[in-house]
């Protein structure tokens, strides 16, 4: 692993953003767009009023705050190989003596860099328009943010791994795979309301116990750490998991030539 | 040596792209790798640059193996092909900055300029590069693949898209450069007489297999031709002659 090479790849996406406000706008445009809608229904729902309203307030835009930086961090290491893949530019990159961890690595960090400002941007547009204060869940948001971040990064190189193998066919995948999870990560509503055969599958997933986590703070002011550290623990095992997965679809593309085929396509 | 590659097979779904190829190139030396599209130029390139893994044979760059030296090799070779792009939206400078941090090349700026000048596109530094011509494109990829002062270059199809006034100072300034700083250049083209020009050696390949190795002059004399373009066509209907004759009796 080298530091330099890490810094020179992740200067080679963040010079995007640099070079394009389109870039930029498309960092802040979907979670704004998101936290309008989401916000907005849940200000209507609290003028039809009912007791338990101002709990769901928060509860909705906590979890979409929450959803898109686990969005964001696996849409970090998906955009970015894509990006070397419609500049044509991935051949440069792997023929240049960059290890498949250092490119990985690079994606994870412009990963750090985006759900920081987008984190930041929400919950500042969130205490602004809704008086939602996403920081009275104290330090405790910091490790559920990390253990997201590391699922995202999860979902990210399972899905690179998913392209690289089939070609431009699975493009979509960059944005389709979080969607995937996204109805058993109980992200909008508990584990509970989905039917009973469904649950455990939820519940082998870390992000149901960040949203799951989340919401107890919400409603108690207690921080279930053993919901953190299931979800932790579970991250490790799908990041060893993915790893092996990448490094098994890596080999398999190399010897089919298809990363060749793919950066030149 | 810089290159010794050796019983070199690929198989792709039970083709054969590249057939027992064995050849090596010295210090210093333009290696032309010729044949027609689907002879295996390209994979052969790619399995030198590991991109690709061999189904059978060894790879050897300057004396360490590819398959488990894969890192130190390609710190100390580039790349170009007409096929790869940098990044349309960056300006050229960015490109560039980019791949001396990939490389650790110290002072990547002086390094950066002194290159965009040598190839004469200096001026076009801030231009953004989608903006450059494909003459201009062709000189900044040559200007990245001279980033780290390789030892070993490999260019694949380097001309294709380019006019023959610019092809031909890109060749020039090409030769030049490689016999100043002494790189080995492992050469593909379909242009024969830009081979003929640049090539110390060449060898042919047709459906993989290796057809004629030599200098220009003493392969154009083997095979009782006017030049390498009677050659490539003499080699590509002989070798399909063959093949055809192969397919019959296998």
């Amino acid at each position: 692993m080298s530091f330099r090479r890490i810094t020179a790849l992740l200067l080679r996406y963040l010079l995007l953003y640099r070079q394009s406000w389109t870039r930029i706008m498309e960092i802040f445009f979907w979670p704004v767009m998101d936290l309008l809608v989401w916000g907005f229904l849940t200000a209507y729902l609290l003028q039809v009023g009912s007791s338990r309203v101002p709990t769901l307030i928060t509860f909705l835009i906590g979890s979409m705050i929450f959803w898109d930086l686990l969005y964001r961090a696996q849409q970090s290491v998906t955009i970015s190989f894509l990006e070397d893949v419609w500049a044509r530019n991935l051949l440069n990159i792997f023929v240049a003596p960059v290890t498949i961890g250092e490119f990985l690595t690079a994606t994870f960090a412009l990963g750090v860099i985006k759900v920081l400002i987008n984190g930041l941007v929400l919950a500042a547009l969130a205490w602004l328009l809704y008086a939602f204060d996403i920081f009275q869940l104290g330090f405790t948001l910091i490790p559920f943010v990390l253990s997201l971040m590391l699922m995202g990064w999860a979902m990210g190189m399972v899905t690179v791994a998913l392209i690289m193998r089939w070609g431009h066919a699975a493009e979509a995948l960059a944005w389709g795979i979080p969607f995937l999870v996204q109805p058993l990560s109980a992200v909008f509503y508990p584990v509970s309301v989905l039917p009973v055969w469904l649950q455990p599958i939820a519940w082998a997933l870390p992000s149901t116990y960040v949203f799951e986590g989340m919401r107890q703070v919400l409603a108690t002011g207690h921080a279930p750490w053993h919901m953190f550290w299931w979800s932790f623990g579970l991250n490790l095992v799908y990041l060893i998991a993915s790893g092996f997965f990448f490094h098994h679809i890596f080999a398999l593309v190399r010897r089919k030539g298809l990363l060749a085929k793919l950066g030149m396509e | 040596m810089v290159i010794e590659v050796h019983d070199l097979v690929k198989q792709f779904n039970g083709t054969t792209a590249v057939d027992r190829l064995s050849f090596t190139a010295q210090r210093g030396e333009i290696l032309g790798l010729l044949g027609p599209n689907g002879a295996g130029k390209t994979t052969a390139i790619q399995m030198l640059l590991g991109i690709i893994e061999p189904t059978a044979g060894n790879i050897r760059v300057f004396g360490q193996d590819i398959a488990t030296h894969r890192q130190a090799i390609l710190q100390r070779l580039n790349f170009s092909s007409a096929y790869v792009s940098l990044p349309q939206n960056l300006p050229v400078i960015d490109n560039l900055r980019v791949f001396a941090g990939i490389y650790g090349v110290a002072n990547w700026r002086e390094k950066a300029m002194e290159l965009l000048r040598l190839f004469e596109i200096d001026r076009f530094a801030t231009r953004k590069t989608g903006q450059l011509s494909s003459g201009e494109s062709t000189r900044l990829h040559l200007c990245k693949a001279l980033l780290n002062d390789p030892e070993l270059l490999l260019l694949d199809e380097p001309t294709a898209s380019l006019d023959p006034d610019i092809a031909d100072k890109v060749r020039k300034l090409l030769r030049r450069i490689q016999r100043e700083r002494g790189i080995t250049v492992l050469y593909t083209s379909h242009n024969m007489r830009e081979i003929e020009e640049i090539c110390d050696r060449v060898i042919f390949l047709h459906h993989g297999r290796k057809m004629a190795e030599g200098p220009p002059k003493e392969v154009i004399a083997q095979f009782n031709q006017q030049s390498l373009e009677q050659v490539f066509i003499r080699i590509v209907r002989d070798g399909e002659l063959e093949v055809t004759k192969d397919n019959n009796h296998g």
